[in-house]
């Protein structure tokens, strides 16, 4: 990755001008890098063919990566290859092209040119490499592996920091402490099968050079996660009709009016894909399903276990499952994976008597509903005053991931179908 | 509170358990008029006649089965081995008489000794006067072992090992006799056998050291703070019974664990206690057991060799450094 701008650290591969197998010569337009400034064009610096290419369009790589090998049309590349995705030795000899040195004469002997030299070690989405022995097994200390699993961690998406690559300790605390890498799980869930298990299926797309500059700047003005909050009055009667008109068929579902709002916040979830989203430094994270966690206050403090897939239970389903959730949270019997990996969170202190208020973000989710009590209040409806059963929410939103605009529009929905719950069933 | 030598604080202890308790009484080599070897016996000849302090002939295997004798009719010997290098002439009495007198006669005879003396690496007396023994005595159910590292240690378990009513080796290093420090006045003062003591609190990394090595874990923990490593030092006292208790409590706090020993690797306590931190602690290690123990070779006599066999404080850092994930 060469150096395109004064102050650039990493380059991401817009588009690659050649396809693997082009004949590139000096000079010619080899690829567009995405700069922290602009889209560059990169110049191949050698003549040959492009015989592979390890960065791939969309990925980014740090200064000095090797990204791309131009060679002989037949000549051995493998041992470039196979030093690429590990940390490249400093003192390695650079193939015969460097960056800083004119450009040079074509080479007589046969000999593989990278585009540039491999400095850096390689980055994660090139290497993706485990902490494993020769003979492919991982090494874990035993404290790592004891607390990796009360964790909840996927050893296998962690790089060991120990000798020989064990991960030890501080490899896990490091884990803890970052926005966690969720577990592996099948990327297509099957029709008519709702997953109750694990969190939601995602998709990865690339975070925009803006969107990451967008995000440094939000978060060294704001502090870890810059908030910015939302709040709409809700009018909720039909709501509240529905919920006693369900209870009156069959007063054991005991739904509340806060299962209610579960389901038309996931409903709106669904909707709005980019408010059911994470930032993840490099890219932003939207969530196929919507995993809201439900605010939970215990004796000590609070937990907010997950309702999975909350878009695609009914109601009955959602109230008993947050009946048992809660039951347990107070009883100190959650397991970790019924409390973390939530894509959306709802806080309801409605009961309380509060009429707003807002909430903090449970990073790396992108946002939390603070829900106020519903209470009759006057409001004015064909120049009438009338009273209705009013509830104020307000919406914390991580701006790295959410825009005003974005934040509002989903705000919009979910006011609508809360006012018109036959939304739900249209 | 006084400031003794651990030769003096030993030397209180004798003497006030030779007052306390009639029944006890000391022999040895060079014991009595020439007030012992390494002058632990000073004034007891003096103060309580020849008794009860009794100089032996050169006979360790005699007179350790004559405190055996005296123990199984009811008194309370003390035997002194000049070093503990000496002793190995003695083990069948420590050994087969000792240790398994009070199983073998089905309870009937308790045996109340102490064999005491130093032992330990030795300033260049080669190879067979300057060895660690305590894995041998600590192998054997039936016997007690302790190795106290200060003043205040020693005579607070020298006292108690006295008072036992088992069979006690009782180590002192031979190097540390001079080594100073706080100990209480109490003439009641003990400290119980099979109790480790925390020499100094930690979090990053447990140094289990003993004898002549807490001292130097002490001076190694003190260098590693500065580099920002904090370690736990803890002097298990008891070899038998041992508070691997305590060791665990610590391990499952730092995670990482240096075992530090002068005597040899194999099968030695070190061995030993690194396999009890495995099967007791398995889940909280976050790095191998690591040991820093004496060179597996005889004693050499030269000097410079002399100071490659013993582990230093160099060493006892770099192995904390290792399992700290440092280097």
């Amino acid at each position: 990755m060469p150096k395109l701008s004064p102050t650039m650290e990493e380059g991401q591969i817009s588009r690659w001008l050649k396809k693997e197998g082009d004949k590139v010569s000096m000079g010619e337009p080899l690829a567009e890098i995405d700069t922290d400034k602009a889209t560059m064009e990169m110049q191949a610096l050698a003549n040959g063919v492009l015989r592979k290419i390890i960065i791939n369009e969309g990925q980014a790589a740090p200064l000095g990566q090797l990204i791309a090998v131009i060679g002989e049309p037949d000549e051995d590349i493998a041992s470039m290859l196979s030093e690429a995705p590990a940390a490249a030795a400093p003192k390695q000899e650079p193939p015969k092209q460097e960056q800083e040195k004119p450009a040079p004469q074509p080479p007589a002997q046969s000999q593989a040119r990278a585009a540039v030299a491999a400095a850096a070690p390689a980055a994660r989405s090139v290497d993706n490499g485990q902490p494993k022995t020769d003979s492919g097994r991982m090494i874990v200390s035993p404290l790592a592996a004891r607390m990796a699993a009360d964790a909840g961690i996927d050893l296998r998406s962690l790089q060991g920091s120990g000798p020989g690559g064990r991960i030890i300790k501080r490899d896990i605390e490091a884990a803890i402490s970052q926005p966690k890498p969720e577990p592996g799980y099948p990327r297509v869930v099957p029709a008519g099968q709702v997953p109750q298990i694990g969190a939601s299926a995602y998709r990865d797309e690339p975070a925009s050079e803006i969107r990451k500059t967008i995000a440094r700047r939000l978060v060294t003005s704001l502090g870890p996660v810059p908030h910015f909050f939302l709040t709409t009055e809700i009018e909720m009667d039909r709501a509240a009709e529905m919920r006693r008109g369900i209870n009156a068929l069959d007063p054991d579902l005991k739904i509340s009016i806060n299962d209610v709002i579960i389901k038309v916040a996931a409903a709106a979830l669904i909707q709005h894909p980019e408010v059911n989203a994470s930032f993840q430094e490099k890219f932003v994270r939207y969530y196929e399903r919507a995993d809201v966690g439900v605010a939970v206050a215990i004796e000590d403090g609070l937990i907010t276990p997950v309702v999975r897939a909350a878009d695609q239970k009914s109601l009955s389903q959602i109230a008993a499952e947050v009946r048992e959730l809660a039951e347990r949270a107070r009883s100190r019997r959650l397991k970790p994976e019924e409390y973390t990996g939530a894509t959306f969170s709802i806080s309801n202190l409605g009961m309380f008597g509060i009429d707003e208020f807002t909430a903090v973000i449970n990073p790396p989710e992108g946002a939390i509903l603070a829900v106020g009590a519903m209470s009759p209040k006057p409001v004015v409806r064909d120049n009438e005053i009338v009273i209705r059963q009013m509830m104020r929410v307000t919406m914390s939103c991580d701006h790295r991931v959410i825009d005003g605009a974005t934040g509002a529009k989903f705000l919009q929905t979910f006011k609508k179908i809360l006012e018109n719950p036959l939304y739900l069933v249209v | 509170m006084s400031t003794l030598t651990i030769r003096d604080a030993l030397n209180q202890a004798l003497k006030e358990e030779l007052a306390r308790d009639e029944s006890v009484f000391l022999m040895g080599e060079e014991v009595a008029e020439y007030d012992g070897a390494y002058k632990v016996t000073r004034g007891l000849l003096h103060e309580f006649g020849p008794k009860r302090v009794i100089d032996t002939p050169i006979t360790e295997l005699g007179f350790a089965g004559l405190g055996v004798g005296a123990a199984m009719a009811g008194l309370r010997p003390i035997v002194e081995f000049m070093t503990f290098n000496f002793s190995i002439l003695a083990t069948d009495q420590i050994i087969n008489s000792a240790a398994k007198m009070l199983y073998m006669s089905g309870g009937q005879f308790k045996i109340p000794i102490v064999f005491r003396g130093p032992g330990g690496s030795a300033f260049q007396v080669s190879s067979q006067h300057s060895q660690a023994l305590e894995s041998w005595y600590a192998y054997f159910p039936g016997l007690k072992v302790v190795m106290p590292s200060t003043p205040a240690d020693a005579k607070g378990l020298l006292k108690s090992a006295i008072r036992d009513d088992d069979p006690v080796v009782f180590i002192e290093q031979e190097r540390m006799y001079g080594h100073k420090g706080e100990v209480p006045d109490d003439p009641d003062f003990t400290i119980p056998l099979g109790l480790a003591d925390v020499k100094r609190e930690g979090k990053d990394v447990t140094i289990v050291a003993r004898s002549l090595m807490v001292p130097l874990a002490l001076k190694a923990a003190e260098q590693l703070e500065e580099q920002g490593v904090s370690c736990e030092v803890i002097d298990p006292r008891t070899i038998r019974p041992l508070d691997i208790g305590t060791i665990v409590e610590s391990v499952k706090k730092t995670n990482r664990v240096v075992i530090a020993e002068e005597s040899h690797p194999i099968c030695g306590v070190g061995a030993e206690i690194s396999a009890e931190i495995m099967e007791r602690a398995f889940d909280y290690l976050d790095a191998p057991v690591k040991r820093v123990s004496g060179a597996d070779v005889p004693m050499p006599y030269a000097k410079n060799l002399e100071n490659l066999a013993i582990p230093d404080v160099e060493r006892i850092v770099a192995a904390v450094r290792e399992v700290a994930y440092i280097d």
